[in-house]
């Protein structure tokens, strides 16, 4: 998921196709059939294997499910992956866990029909919905619950976890930012970093979306997010640089805009390192996660929907800093673990949710604009 | 039967050529035309599109302003080298470091850059503290700036490698026979040596126009930030993960690429084959 390691990916994977190429052909396990008579690889809820229980059992018998690009320390994926390995005793082989969006669709696509094929996707949402013809839809137990913004009406994907956009700052070293239009000050001199170019990266592209939202912009028009980059990098304050964590902590990027859950997990290394989400112009950004309708384990990639979407998935997924896609629902009903919930951020003014011809237009905008702006 | 038995050993050659180079450039220009069945000139009309253009002009002002100074630079290292004896140590040592230098690019290069005046650079970090002064300032060295200093620092050595030939090529006896046709020193580099050297240095200007044209692992390392150059404008078209489906494009920018180089290729051949004809 993280685009700058997109390069090393790209040649693991490369390296990877060729061993796979050498090994002999597995027959995937897909022709299966559950109790109720439905091939395994086109049930569309727990209930078409005959309840949870017999899926559970079928999950079992596909002996393993295949994630990737999921890295440990990204939104408490390593601990998730455990917690489901313990409960159902199935082993999960994780590959490529730095991979980006686009390598989990390339690796389906290169792997189709093998039993090393990814089962299910974790992806940014262009990726996601430019490949909605290779999900299998599945509704979980609590697909009731999720907000209809964030879910397909045939559950062919469904929105897992989420962040807000937000302006990290290192205390010790610049004033507390509490807006926006702060980072104009003279005192954020060449400090003031965006995580990647908003033309490439997904989190750049919301970084300038919420930008543009505390400009008099909307997600329909992005125009002032981009104006006021070339007036930052006109002030001297806009930094070209990509920040890292490793950048963040030896003191280059003071400033950096990026995903709350992302600033957040920099704090744990460098305790003056604060963050603020703009109070007046949130924007979030979900994941996307979908069953891969060639899975070479559909019952365990199906078990694995059912886990995520569960109370406790979904606990574990707020313990990672991101907001699982059931936090309203779950703290309506009391379900959520209440000191985990308490560390999310709180936002009180409305919430932007960029649609996908938003995003669309947006992105064309971009293209068209960015490298002037700032070049 | 003769001719085909010469050709013979360079059969294997051939073949490298034709899977390396000739294949590859083939499906880049059908590729930029033609995609999933329909031929079309979309592609090659995006090419002059606002960004396309931009990133060209910058290619071309990057390539263009650091050939001209590597060139100017290198060729007076080259006349300060060749004026020194071919035995000479010191000749020897700057001629070898240059050979070096010249393929110095890449990321090592630009992490150099960076790890000596970046914005944590050893250099940035002594003179903020002798001087005060912020040499990193609001970042110029991840701009096209920086991208004309640190390409500059691989195209001096170049342009030393490939002068020094033709500055050995001016025989003395030419420069002793102009002196006793009364010609002063000054007479003899106007109306000889410049003359004579004319065409391989503006060969020179090309051949690192064109070096720095393709250099593509430098700036990838040191611009993070708007794609300024057509090859950081493919690897977006190739990467991004916000605009989608842009890989056509990328097919255009390459042929792009290709033309630009081609025609500077030819301008050069065309140079070269002036200067042999003094050289023989």
């Amino acid at each position: 998921m993280n685009k700058s390691l997109l390069a090393v990916s790209a040649a693991c994977a490369l390296v990877l196709a060729a061993l796979i190429a050498c090994a002999p052909p597995q027959k995937a396990n897909t022709g299966g059939q559950t109790s109720s008579g439905v091939k395994v690889s086109e049930a569309t809820s727990a209930a078409d294997f005959g309840g949870m229980d017999a899926l559970v059992e079928a999950a079992k018998k596909d002996g393993g499910l295949n994630v990737i690009a999921l890295p440990p320390d990204w939104a408490n994926y390593g601990a998730i992956i455990k917690a489901f390995s313990d409960k159902y005793g199935i082993k999960v082989n994780s590959a490529q866990p730095d991979a980006a969006s686009q390598d989990e669709i390339n690796a389906a696509n290169q792997q189709k029909g093998k039993s090393t094929a990814p089962d299910v996707f974790d992806l940014g949402q262009s990726v996601a919905l430019a490949n909605t013809s290779i999900f299998a839809p599945y509704k979980v137990a609590t697909y009731d619950k999720i907000p209809e913004a964030y879910k397909d009406p045939n559950g062919a994907w469904v929105n897992d976890y989420g962040g807000y956009m937000s302006i990290g700052f290192d205390s010790a070293k610049v004033p507390p930012v509490t807006n926006v239009n702060d980072l104009l000050k003279p005192e954020y001199s060449g400090k003031v970093a965006l995580n990647g170019d908003p033309t490439q990266a997904g989190a750049a592209f919301s970084g300038v979306l919420m930008v543009a939202l505390s400009q008099g912009g909307s997600a329909d028009d992005i125009a002032p997010g981009v104006e006021f980059f070339r007036k930052l990098k006109a002030a001297g304050n806009f930094l070209p640089v990509d920040p890292t964590p490793a950048t963040i902590e030896s003191g280059q990027t003071p400033v950096v805009i990026d995903w709350n859950y992302l600033n957040a997990a920099v704090t744990k290394k460098l305790p003056t390192w604060q963050l603020v989400v703009p109070p007046d112009n949130a924007v979030a950004g979900y994941y996307y996660q979908a069953i891969n309708k060639d899975a070479p384990h559909p019952a365990a990639a199906r078990l694995w929907q059912e886990f995520l979407y569960s109370d406790e998935g979904q606990n574990l997924f707020a313990v990672g800093g991101v907001r699982p896609v059931r936090a309203d629902n779950m703290m309506a009903d009391g379900t959520i673990d209440k000191a985990v919930s308490d560390t999310l951020p709180i936002i009180d003014g409305p919430v932007t949710v960029p649609s996908p011809d938003q995003t669309k237009a947006a992105s064309k905008y971009l293209a068209d604009n960015w490298a002037k702006a700032i070049g | 039967m003769r001719r085909l038995r010469e050709g013979l050993p360079l059969l294997p050659f051939l073949a490298v050529v034709v899977i390396f180079l000739i294949i590859p450039t083939v499906t880049v220009i059908v590729s930029a035309v033609y995609a999933d069945g329909v031929f079309s000139f979309a592609r090659i009309q995006a090419l002059f599109s606002g960004t396309a253009l931009s990133a060209l002009a910058k290619s071309v002002l990057l390539s263009g302003s650091t050939a001209i100074i590597g060139a100017i630079l290198g060729a007076v290292l080259a006349w300060l080298i060749v004026s020194s004896p071919p035995t000479s140590m010191v000749r020897r040592a700057v001629i070898s470091l240059c050979s070096v230098l010249a393929q110095f690019g890449g990321v090592a290069l630009a992490f150099a850059f960076l790890a000596t005046v970046g914005l944590n650079g050893v250099l940035t970090l002594w003179v903020q503290q002798v001087f005060g002064l912020n040499l990193a300032g609001s970042g110029w060295l991840y701009s096209l700036t920086g991208l004309i200093l640190v390409y500059t620092y691989f195209q001096i050595p170049l342009m030393v490698i490939v002068f020094v030939p033709a500055l050995e090529g001016l025989r003395d006896q030419w420069r002793e026979a102009a002196v006793s046709l009364g010609a002063s020193t000054w007479r003899y580099w106007r109306e000889v040596a410049v003359p004579l050297l004319t065409p391989a240095f503006l060969g020179s200007v090309l051949l690192l126009f064109a070096n720095a044209f393709a250099a593509y692992a430098t700036a990838a390392a040191l611009v993070s930030q708007g794609s300024p150059i057509v090859p950081l404008l493919i690897r977006s078209a190739l990467t991004s993960e916000v605009v989608l489906g842009q890989s056509g494009f990328a097919y255009a920018l390459a042929l792009e690429m290709i033309v630009v180089v081609a025609l500077v290729m030819v301008a050069y051949s065309a140079l070269v084959r002036r200067t042999a004809r003094w050289l023989r």
